[in-house]
Protein backbone atom coordinates (compact mmCIF):
# COMPACT_ATOMS: atom_id res chain seq x y z
CA UNK A 1 0.00 0.00 0.00
CA UNK A 2 0.66 3.48 -0.44
CA UNK A 3 -0.47 6.72 1.84
CA UNK A 4 -0.20 8.54 -1.58
CA UNK A 5 -2.27 5.66 -3.64
CA UNK A 6 -5.48 7.52 -2.66
CA UNK A 7 -5.39 9.22 -5.60
CA UNK A 8 -4.35 7.30 -8.11
CA UNK A 9 -7.21 5.79 -10.46
CA UNK A 10 -6.29 2.06 -9.99
CA UNK A 11 -9.80 1.18 -11.98
CA UNK A 12 -7.54 0.48 -14.96
CA UNK A 13 -5.39 -1.66 -13.49
CA UNK A 14 -8.23 -3.83 -11.95
CA UNK A 15 -9.79 -4.38 -15.06
CA UNK A 16 -7.16 -4.94 -17.17
CA UNK A 17 -6.24 -8.26 -13.71
CA UNK A 18 -3.47 -6.23 -12.93
CA UNK A 19 -1.97 -7.88 -9.64
CA UNK A 20 -1.12 -5.28 -7.86
CA UNK A 21 -4.02 -2.88 -8.50
CA UNK A 22 -6.36 -5.74 -7.47
CA UNK A 23 -4.58 -6.08 -4.23
CA UNK A 24 -4.52 -2.34 -3.41
CA UNK A 25 -8.01 -1.87 -4.32
CA UNK A 26 -8.90 -4.79 -1.51
CA UNK A 27 -7.10 -2.79 0.68
CA UNK A 28 -8.77 0.41 -0.18
CA UNK A 29 -11.93 -1.41 0.25
CA UNK A 30 -11.07 -3.01 3.31
CA UNK A 31 -10.36 0.50 5.13
CA UNK A 32 -13.51 1.57 3.79
CA UNK A 33 -12.08 4.34 1.87
CA UNK A 34 -14.85 6.94 0.29
CA UNK A 35 -12.25 8.51 -1.57
CA UNK A 36 -12.03 5.05 -4.07
CA UNK A 37 -16.19 5.09 -4.10
CA UNK A 38 -16.44 6.07 -7.20
CA UNK A 39 -13.34 3.26 -8.69
CA UNK A 40 -16.06 0.95 -7.14
CA UNK A 41 -19.09 2.07 -8.42
CA UNK A 42 -17.19 1.40 -12.10
CA UNK A 43 -16.07 -1.70 -11.05
CA UNK A 44 -18.68 -3.11 -9.38
CA UNK A 45 -20.96 -1.77 -13.11
CA UNK A 46 -18.43 -3.92 -14.97
CA UNK A 47 -19.00 -7.25 -12.74
CA UNK A 48 -21.76 -9.54 -12.35
CA UNK A 49 -20.08 -11.87 -14.60
CA UNK A 50 -17.85 -14.54 -11.84
CA UNK A 51 -19.40 -17.31 -10.22
CA UNK A 52 -18.87 -16.86 -6.58
CA UNK A 53 -19.01 -20.47 -4.45
CA UNK A 54 -18.87 -19.87 -0.42
CA UNK A 55 -17.24 -22.66 1.01
CA UNK A 56 -18.71 -22.79 4.84
CA UNK A 57 -18.60 -25.35 7.93
CA UNK A 58 -17.02 -25.73 11.05
CA UNK A 59 -13.69 -25.07 12.24
CA UNK A 60 -11.41 -28.20 11.73
CA UNK A 61 -13.60 -29.26 8.95
CA UNK A 62 -10.84 -29.07 6.71
CA UNK A 63 -12.16 -25.53 4.64
CA UNK A 64 -8.61 -24.22 3.71
CA UNK A 65 -7.35 -27.81 2.36
CA UNK A 66 -10.75 -28.48 0.44
CA UNK A 67 -10.54 -24.79 -0.93
CA UNK A 68 -7.02 -25.82 -2.41
CA UNK A 69 -8.64 -28.41 -3.89
CA UNK A 70 -11.24 -27.19 -5.62
CA UNK A 71 -9.30 -24.26 -6.62
CA UNK A 72 -6.61 -26.48 -8.42
CA UNK A 73 -9.70 -28.83 -10.13
CA UNK A 74 -11.05 -25.03 -11.20
CA UNK A 75 -7.70 -24.20 -12.33
CA UNK A 76 -7.89 -27.89 -14.56
CA UNK A 77 -11.01 -26.77 -16.14
CA UNK A 78 -9.01 -24.04 -17.62
CA UNK A 79 -11.03 -21.39 -15.36
CA UNK A 80 -9.66 -18.38 -13.85
CA UNK A 81 -10.04 -18.14 -9.97
CA UNK A 82 -9.61 -15.42 -7.19
CA UNK A 83 -10.21 -16.57 -3.39
CA UNK A 84 -10.87 -14.61 -0.72
CA UNK A 85 -10.31 -16.40 2.48
CA UNK A 86 -11.57 -15.07 6.22
CA UNK A 87 -10.02 -15.22 9.59
CA UNK A 88 -11.12 -14.26 12.55
CA UNK A 89 -9.43 -11.06 14.10
CA UNK A 90 -9.47 -11.66 17.94
CA UNK A 91 -11.58 -9.49 20.02
CA UNK A 92 -9.25 -8.32 22.59
CA UNK A 93 -6.35 -7.45 20.79
CA UNK A 94 -7.75 -6.48 16.82
CA UNK A 95 -5.09 -8.68 15.51
CA UNK A 96 -5.44 -11.85 13.47
CA UNK A 97 -3.19 -14.71 12.63
CA UNK A 98 -3.92 -15.71 8.96
CA UNK A 99 -3.28 -18.91 8.27
CA UNK A 100 -5.10 -20.08 4.95
CA UNK A 101 -2.08 -19.61 2.35
CA UNK A 102 -0.17 -22.19 4.14
CA UNK A 103 -2.21 -25.17 2.42
CA UNK A 104 -2.74 -23.08 -0.78
CA UNK A 105 0.73 -22.81 -1.44
CA UNK A 106 0.64 -24.94 -4.94
CA UNK A 107 -2.05 -22.73 -6.51
CA UNK A 108 -0.20 -19.59 -5.27
CA UNK A 109 2.23 -20.43 -7.80
CA UNK A 110 0.06 -19.91 -10.31
CA UNK A 111 -0.43 -16.30 -12.18
CA UNK A 112 -4.15 -16.94 -13.09
CA UNK A 113 -4.65 -17.02 -9.52
CA UNK A 114 -5.46 -14.03 -6.84
CA UNK A 115 -5.47 -15.49 -3.34
CA UNK A 116 -6.33 -12.65 -0.84
CA UNK A 117 -6.64 -13.04 3.31
CA UNK A 118 -8.78 -10.95 5.00
CA UNK A 119 -9.72 -10.53 9.04
CA UNK A 120 -13.70 -10.05 9.93
CA UNK A 121 -12.49 -7.25 11.63
CA UNK A 122 -15.06 -7.76 13.92
CA UNK A 123 -17.93 -8.39 11.78
CA UNK A 124 -19.82 -11.51 13.18
CA UNK A 125 -21.81 -13.22 10.43
CA UNK A 126 -18.44 -15.38 9.18
CA UNK A 127 -17.32 -13.45 6.65
CA UNK A 128 -16.06 -9.91 6.80
CA UNK A 129 -17.63 -6.06 5.84
CA UNK A 130 -15.07 -5.93 2.80
CA UNK A 131 -15.80 -9.72 1.87
CA UNK A 132 -18.49 -8.67 -0.65
CA UNK A 133 -16.24 -5.57 -2.01
CA UNK A 134 -13.23 -7.85 -2.44
CA UNK A 135 -15.26 -10.36 -4.46
CA UNK A 136 -16.59 -7.46 -6.61
CA UNK A 137 -13.01 -6.45 -7.52
CA UNK A 138 -12.15 -9.89 -7.97
CA UNK A 139 -15.28 -10.30 -10.51
CA UNK A 140 -14.05 -7.07 -12.17
CA UNK A 141 -10.79 -8.47 -12.77
CA UNK A 142 -12.05 -10.80 -15.00
CA UNK A 143 -12.01 -13.89 -12.51
CA UNK A 144 -14.30 -17.11 -14.09
CA UNK A 145 -14.83 -17.97 -10.49
CA UNK A 146 -14.45 -16.50 -6.86
CA UNK A 147 -14.37 -18.76 -4.07
CA UNK A 148 -15.04 -17.54 -0.56
CA UNK A 149 -13.92 -18.81 2.81
CA UNK A 150 -15.62 -18.33 5.63
CA UNK A 151 -13.79 -18.64 9.13
CA UNK A 152 -14.93 -21.57 10.92
CA UNK A 153 -18.72 -21.09 11.82
CA UNK A 154 -20.92 -22.23 14.69
CA UNK A 155 -25.17 -22.78 13.35
CA UNK A 156 -25.79 -19.02 12.79
CA UNK A 157 -23.13 -17.29 10.89
CA UNK A 158 -24.83 -17.92 7.22
CA UNK A 159 -23.56 -14.39 5.66
CA UNK A 160 -22.31 -16.12 2.86
CA UNK A 161 -25.25 -17.37 1.84
CA UNK A 162 -26.24 -13.55 0.93
CA UNK A 163 -22.93 -13.10 -0.63
CA UNK A 164 -22.38 -16.08 -3.19
CA UNK A 165 -24.39 -17.99 -5.88
CA UNK A 166 -23.65 -21.33 -4.53
CA UNK A 167 -22.89 -22.48 -0.68
CA UNK A 168 -20.39 -25.62 -0.12
CA UNK A 169 -21.22 -26.64 3.50
CA UNK A 170 -17.69 -28.76 4.74
CA UNK A 171 -18.07 -31.06 7.76
CA UNK A 172 -16.22 -34.09 8.84
CA UNK A 173 -16.47 -37.30 10.80
CA UNK A 174 -15.62 -37.07 14.45
CA UNK A 175 -15.87 -33.37 14.95
CA UNK A 176 -18.36 -32.71 17.91
CA UNK A 177 -22.09 -33.88 17.76
CA UNK A 178 -21.35 -34.35 13.91
CA UNK A 179 -24.26 -33.31 12.27
CA UNK A 180 -26.05 -31.80 14.98
CA UNK A 181 -23.31 -28.90 14.51
CA UNK A 182 -24.64 -28.09 11.62
CA UNK A 183 -28.42 -27.66 12.40
CA UNK A 184 -30.62 -25.25 11.74
CA UNK A 185 -29.41 -22.02 10.13
CA UNK A 186 -25.66 -23.55 8.32
CA UNK A 187 -27.14 -26.36 7.04
CA UNK A 188 -29.96 -25.06 5.33
CA UNK A 189 -28.22 -22.31 3.30
CA UNK A 190 -25.90 -25.69 1.62
CA UNK A 191 -26.39 -26.46 -2.15
CA UNK A 192 -23.71 -28.61 -2.11
CA UNK A 193 -22.79 -30.90 1.07
CA UNK A 194 -19.49 -32.03 1.92
CA UNK A 195 -18.17 -34.30 4.22
CA UNK A 196 -14.84 -34.29 4.40
CA UNK A 197 -12.00 -36.08 5.70
CA UNK A 198 -13.57 -39.16 3.87
CA UNK A 199 -11.01 -41.55 4.82
CA UNK A 200 -11.33 -41.17 8.35
CA UNK A 201 -13.25 -43.58 10.75
CA UNK A 202 -17.05 -42.21 11.21
CA UNK A 203 -17.21 -40.59 7.26
CA UNK A 204 -20.06 -43.15 6.28
CA UNK A 205 -22.02 -42.77 8.92
CA UNK A 206 -21.98 -38.82 8.63
CA UNK A 207 -22.85 -39.14 5.05
CA UNK A 208 -25.85 -41.15 6.11
CA UNK A 209 -26.55 -38.64 8.85
CA UNK A 210 -26.87 -35.73 6.54
CA UNK A 211 -28.67 -37.80 3.88
CA UNK A 212 -31.16 -38.57 5.96
CA UNK A 213 -31.70 -35.77 7.24
CA UNK A 214 -31.82 -33.68 4.48
CA UNK A 215 -34.30 -36.94 3.02
CA UNK A 216 -37.04 -34.64 5.11
CA UNK A 217 -37.01 -31.46 3.41
CA UNK A 218 -36.39 -33.41 -0.36
CA UNK A 219 -39.10 -31.70 -2.21
CA UNK A 220 -39.59 -29.53 -5.60
CA UNK A 221 -36.79 -27.90 -6.79
CA UNK A 222 -32.69 -28.55 -6.09
CA UNK A 223 -32.00 -31.27 -3.94
CA UNK A 224 -28.17 -30.63 -2.53
CA UNK A 225 -26.24 -33.93 -2.46
CA UNK A 226 -23.85 -35.15 0.18
CA UNK A 227 -20.50 -35.63 -0.74
CA UNK A 228 -17.49 -37.44 0.32
CA UNK A 229 -14.11 -36.03 -0.20
CA UNK A 230 -10.57 -36.29 1.39
CA UNK A 231 -9.31 -32.82 0.56
CA UNK A 232 -5.62 -33.77 1.08
CA UNK A 233 -5.71 -36.56 -1.16
CA UNK A 234 -7.70 -34.93 -3.87
CA UNK A 235 -10.26 -37.92 -4.00
CA UNK A 236 -14.18 -36.68 -4.43
CA UNK A 237 -13.26 -33.09 -4.86
CA UNK A 238 -14.07 -33.52 -9.23
CA UNK A 239 -17.32 -34.50 -8.15
CA UNK A 240 -17.51 -31.76 -6.31
CA UNK A 241 -16.70 -29.44 -9.21
CA UNK A 242 -19.31 -31.20 -10.97
CA UNK A 243 -21.91 -30.64 -8.56
CA UNK A 244 -21.36 -27.11 -8.08
CA UNK A 245 -21.68 -26.69 -11.97
CA UNK A 246 -25.12 -28.80 -11.95
CA UNK A 247 -26.15 -26.20 -9.57
CA UNK A 248 -24.97 -23.63 -11.17
CA UNK A 249 -27.17 -24.87 -14.28
CA UNK A 250 -30.19 -25.70 -12.37
CA UNK A 251 -29.56 -21.79 -11.22
CA UNK A 252 -29.91 -20.41 -14.79
CA UNK A 253 -32.65 -23.31 -16.11
CA UNK A 254 -34.47 -22.73 -13.27
CA UNK A 255 -34.67 -19.03 -12.67
CA UNK A 256 -33.20 -19.45 -9.63
CA UNK A 257 -29.92 -17.64 -10.77
CA UNK A 258 -32.08 -14.06 -11.39
CA UNK A 259 -33.40 -14.82 -7.84
CA UNK A 260 -30.20 -15.54 -6.23
CA UNK A 261 -28.59 -11.90 -8.02
CA UNK A 262 -31.68 -9.80 -6.36
CA UNK A 263 -31.21 -11.19 -3.23
CA UNK A 264 -27.21 -10.57 -3.19
CA UNK A 265 -28.17 -6.86 -4.76
CA UNK A 266 -30.61 -6.77 -1.96
CA UNK A 267 -28.40 -7.57 0.56
CA UNK A 268 -25.80 -5.81 0.02
CA UNK A 269 -27.93 -2.65 -0.97
CA UNK A 270 -29.26 -2.88 3.21
CA UNK A 271 -25.86 -3.52 4.58
CA UNK A 272 -24.32 -0.12 3.03
CA UNK A 273 -27.69 1.50 3.49
CA UNK A 274 -27.11 0.97 6.94
CA UNK A 275 -23.60 1.71 7.45
CA UNK A 276 -24.23 5.03 5.55
CA UNK A 277 -26.91 5.76 7.96
CA UNK A 278 -25.20 4.96 10.79
CA UNK A 279 -22.19 7.40 9.12
CA UNK A 280 -24.78 9.78 9.16
CA UNK A 281 -26.60 9.91 12.52
CA UNK A 282 -23.25 9.88 13.97
CA UNK A 283 -22.35 13.22 12.56
CA UNK A 284 -25.17 15.95 13.27
CA UNK A 285 -25.35 18.29 10.45
CA UNK A 286 -26.93 21.42 11.69
CA UNK A 287 -29.84 22.41 10.03
CA UNK A 288 -30.60 19.05 8.39
CA UNK A 289 -33.78 17.60 8.72
CA UNK A 290 -32.68 15.63 11.31
CA UNK A 291 -31.56 18.20 13.80
CA UNK A 292 -34.93 19.95 13.33
CA UNK A 293 -37.03 16.74 14.25
CA UNK A 294 -34.93 16.60 17.08
CA UNK A 295 -35.76 20.12 18.53
CA UNK A 296 -39.51 19.80 17.64
CA UNK A 297 -39.18 16.87 20.37
CA UNK A 298 -37.71 18.68 22.48
CA UNK A 299 -40.52 21.35 22.33
CA UNK A 300 -42.68 17.97 22.43
CA UNK A 301 -44.81 19.19 18.65
CA UNK A 302 -44.30 15.87 18.11
CA UNK A 303 -42.54 12.61 19.16
CA UNK A 304 -40.09 10.02 18.37
CA UNK A 305 -42.39 7.40 16.23
CA UNK A 306 -43.96 9.91 14.18
CA UNK A 307 -40.72 11.95 13.55
CA UNK A 308 -38.59 9.13 12.73
CA UNK A 309 -41.35 7.12 10.47
CA UNK A 310 -41.42 10.69 8.45
CA UNK A 311 -37.12 10.88 8.11
CA UNK A 312 -37.69 7.42 6.54
CA UNK A 313 -40.34 8.38 4.67
CA UNK A 314 -38.43 11.19 2.90
CA UNK A 315 -35.49 9.12 1.94
CA UNK A 316 -37.04 5.70 1.07
CA UNK A 317 -40.30 6.13 0.33
CA UNK A 318 -42.89 3.78 0.76
CA UNK A 319 -44.16 2.53 4.12
CA UNK A 320 -43.73 -1.29 4.78
CA UNK A 321 -47.39 -2.65 5.96
CA UNK A 322 -48.00 -3.20 9.69
CA UNK A 323 -45.72 0.04 10.68
CA UNK A 324 -48.34 2.29 12.43
CA UNK B 1 -8.76 -8.75 28.90
CA UNK B 2 -12.21 -6.65 28.12
CA UNK B 3 -12.50 -6.35 24.08
CA UNK B 4 -11.76 -3.64 22.70
CA UNK B 5 -12.51 -1.83 19.12
CA UNK B 6 -10.72 -3.27 16.25
CA UNK B 7 -7.62 -0.83 15.35
CA UNK B 8 -9.47 1.69 12.01
CA UNK B 9 -6.69 0.49 9.81
CA UNK B 10 -4.33 -2.42 11.12
CA UNK B 11 -0.59 -2.79 9.84
CA UNK B 12 -0.33 -5.98 7.69
CA UNK B 13 2.69 -8.27 7.80
CA UNK B 14 3.20 -11.07 6.08
CA UNK B 15 5.76 -13.96 7.92
CA UNK B 16 7.36 -16.31 6.19
CA UNK B 17 10.26 -18.88 6.15
CA UNK B 18 12.34 -18.90 3.31
CA UNK B 19 15.07 -21.85 1.98
CA UNK B 20 15.49 -25.07 3.39
CA UNK B 21 15.72 -24.83 7.37
CA UNK B 22 12.33 -26.33 9.17
CA UNK B 23 12.88 -24.15 12.84
CA UNK B 24 9.51 -22.36 12.52
CA UNK B 25 8.79 -21.95 16.22
CA UNK B 26 10.65 -18.63 16.17
CA UNK B 27 8.38 -17.62 13.37
CA UNK B 28 5.43 -18.47 15.10
CA UNK B 29 6.30 -16.45 18.64
CA UNK B 30 6.90 -13.62 16.43
CA UNK B 31 3.73 -14.11 14.61
CA UNK B 32 1.25 -14.25 17.85
CA UNK B 33 3.28 -11.32 19.14
CA UNK B 34 2.29 -9.03 16.58
CA UNK B 35 -1.10 -10.19 16.89
CA UNK B 36 -1.35 -9.45 19.81
CA UNK B 37 -0.36 -6.13 18.89
CA UNK B 38 -2.97 -5.73 16.82
CA UNK B 39 -1.24 -7.01 13.44
CA UNK B 40 -2.85 -8.57 11.00
CA UNK B 41 -0.06 -11.43 10.34
CA UNK B 42 -0.36 -13.57 6.89
CA UNK B 43 1.82 -16.68 7.68
CA UNK B 44 2.80 -18.15 4.76
CA UNK B 45 4.75 -22.00 5.97
CA UNK B 46 7.99 -23.44 5.54
CA UNK B 47 10.03 -23.56 2.97
CA UNK B 48 9.04 -20.86 0.55
CA UNK B 49 10.91 -19.14 -2.10
CA UNK B 50 11.81 -15.84 -2.54
CA UNK B 51 9.28 -15.63 -5.47
CA UNK B 52 6.44 -17.23 -3.48
CA UNK B 53 7.16 -14.84 -0.38
CA UNK B 54 6.58 -11.59 -2.91
CA UNK B 55 4.33 -12.76 -5.09
CA UNK B 56 1.90 -13.38 -2.10
CA UNK B 57 3.33 -10.14 -0.37
CA UNK B 58 1.72 -8.15 -3.40
CA UNK B 59 -1.16 -10.28 -3.63
CA UNK B 60 -2.01 -9.53 0.61
CA UNK B 61 -0.95 -6.24 -0.18
CA UNK B 62 0.98 -6.22 3.35
CA UNK B 63 2.82 -3.39 5.23
CA UNK B 64 5.89 -5.08 6.15
CA UNK B 65 7.46 -8.55 5.28
CA UNK B 66 8.86 -10.06 7.69
CA UNK B 67 11.50 -13.37 6.35
CA UNK B 68 13.33 -15.93 8.74
CA UNK B 69 16.19 -17.37 7.68
CA UNK B 70 18.19 -20.35 9.87
CA UNK B 71 19.89 -21.43 6.96
CA UNK B 72 22.89 -19.48 6.63
CA UNK B 73 21.87 -18.20 2.89
CA UNK B 74 20.65 -15.01 4.14
CA UNK B 75 23.31 -13.40 1.68
CA UNK B 76 21.54 -14.93 -1.24
CA UNK B 77 17.86 -15.14 -0.38
CA UNK B 78 17.66 -11.31 1.09
CA UNK B 79 19.18 -10.03 -2.07
CA UNK B 80 17.22 -12.19 -4.13
CA UNK B 81 13.97 -10.98 -2.26
CA UNK B 82 14.73 -7.03 -2.92
CA UNK B 83 15.57 -7.69 -6.01
CA UNK B 84 11.89 -9.31 -6.52
CA UNK B 85 10.51 -6.02 -4.80
CA UNK B 86 11.82 -4.06 -7.44
CA UNK B 87 11.18 -6.11 -10.38
CA UNK B 88 7.18 -6.27 -8.88
CA UNK B 89 7.35 -2.10 -7.71
CA UNK B 90 6.47 -3.41 -4.20
CA UNK B 91 9.74 -1.89 -2.84
CA UNK B 92 7.61 0.58 -0.46
CA UNK B 93 7.38 -2.65 1.31
CA UNK B 94 9.63 -3.01 4.65
CA UNK B 95 11.73 -6.09 4.13
CA UNK B 96 12.63 -7.46 8.39
CA UNK B 97 15.05 -10.32 8.75
CA UNK B 98 15.39 -12.57 11.43
CA UNK B 99 17.77 -14.85 12.35
CA UNK B 100 21.52 -15.43 13.41
CA UNK B 101 24.13 -13.63 10.59
CA UNK B 102 27.43 -11.91 11.54
CA UNK B 103 27.87 -8.29 11.98
CA UNK B 104 29.17 -7.40 8.66
CA UNK B 105 26.44 -9.35 6.70
CA UNK B 106 24.34 -6.89 8.93
CA UNK B 107 25.92 -3.85 7.53
CA UNK B 108 25.66 -4.85 4.58
CA UNK B 109 22.35 -6.01 3.98
CA UNK B 110 20.88 -2.66 5.29
CA UNK B 111 22.97 -1.16 2.84
CA UNK B 112 21.31 -2.92 0.25
CA UNK B 113 17.51 -2.09 1.21
CA UNK B 114 16.63 -4.39 4.16
CA UNK B 115 15.05 -1.77 6.95
CA UNK B 116 16.18 -4.21 9.97
CA UNK B 117 17.58 -7.00 10.70
CA UNK B 118 16.89 -8.62 14.76
CA UNK B 119 19.01 -11.39 16.33
CA UNK B 120 17.37 -14.68 17.55
CA UNK B 121 17.90 -13.49 20.89
CA UNK B 122 15.49 -10.28 20.17
CA UNK B 123 12.41 -10.22 22.38
CA UNK B 124 9.12 -9.83 21.11
CA UNK B 125 8.43 -6.57 22.72
CA UNK B 126 11.21 -4.84 20.57
CA UNK B 127 9.92 -6.93 17.54
CA UNK B 128 6.50 -5.36 17.75
CA UNK B 129 7.75 -2.09 18.31
CA UNK B 130 10.40 -2.27 15.48
CA UNK B 131 7.49 -3.43 12.80
CA UNK B 132 5.17 -0.38 13.77
CA UNK B 133 7.85 2.29 13.72
CA UNK B 134 9.85 1.24 10.16
CA UNK B 135 5.95 1.05 8.54
CA UNK B 136 5.16 4.02 10.41
CA UNK B 137 8.18 6.00 9.30
CA UNK B 138 7.56 4.77 5.80
CA UNK B 139 4.03 5.48 5.59
CA UNK B 140 5.17 9.01 6.91
CA UNK B 141 8.05 9.22 3.74
CA UNK B 142 5.09 8.14 1.44
CA UNK B 143 2.70 11.06 2.37
CA UNK B 144 4.90 13.43 2.56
Amino acid sequence: MSATGAAIDLAPGVLAGDVGAIARMITRVERGALDGADQMAQLYRAGGLARVIGVTGPAGAGKSTLVAALGAEIRRRDLTLGIVAVDPTSPYSGGSVLGDRIRMQALGDDPEVFIRSMATRGALGGIARATADAVAVLDASGKDVVLVETVGVGQDEVDIAQASHSVVVVSAPGLGDDVQALKAGLLETADVHVVNKADRQGADRTVAELRSMLGFEAGEGWVAPVLPTCAESGQGVPDLADALDRHHDWLVASGGLRERQRSMARHRLKTLLTALVHQRLDRPVPGSAFEAAVEALCLRTTDPWTAAHSLLERELGGRPKGCS
Amino acid sequence: MPPTDVAENPIRVLVAKVGLDGHDRGVKVVARALRDAGMEVIYTGLHRTPEQVIASAVQEDVDAIGVSLLSGAHMTLLPRLLELMRERGVEDKVLIAGGVMPDDDVVALKAMGVAEVLGQDTPPAIIVSTVERLVRERQATQAG
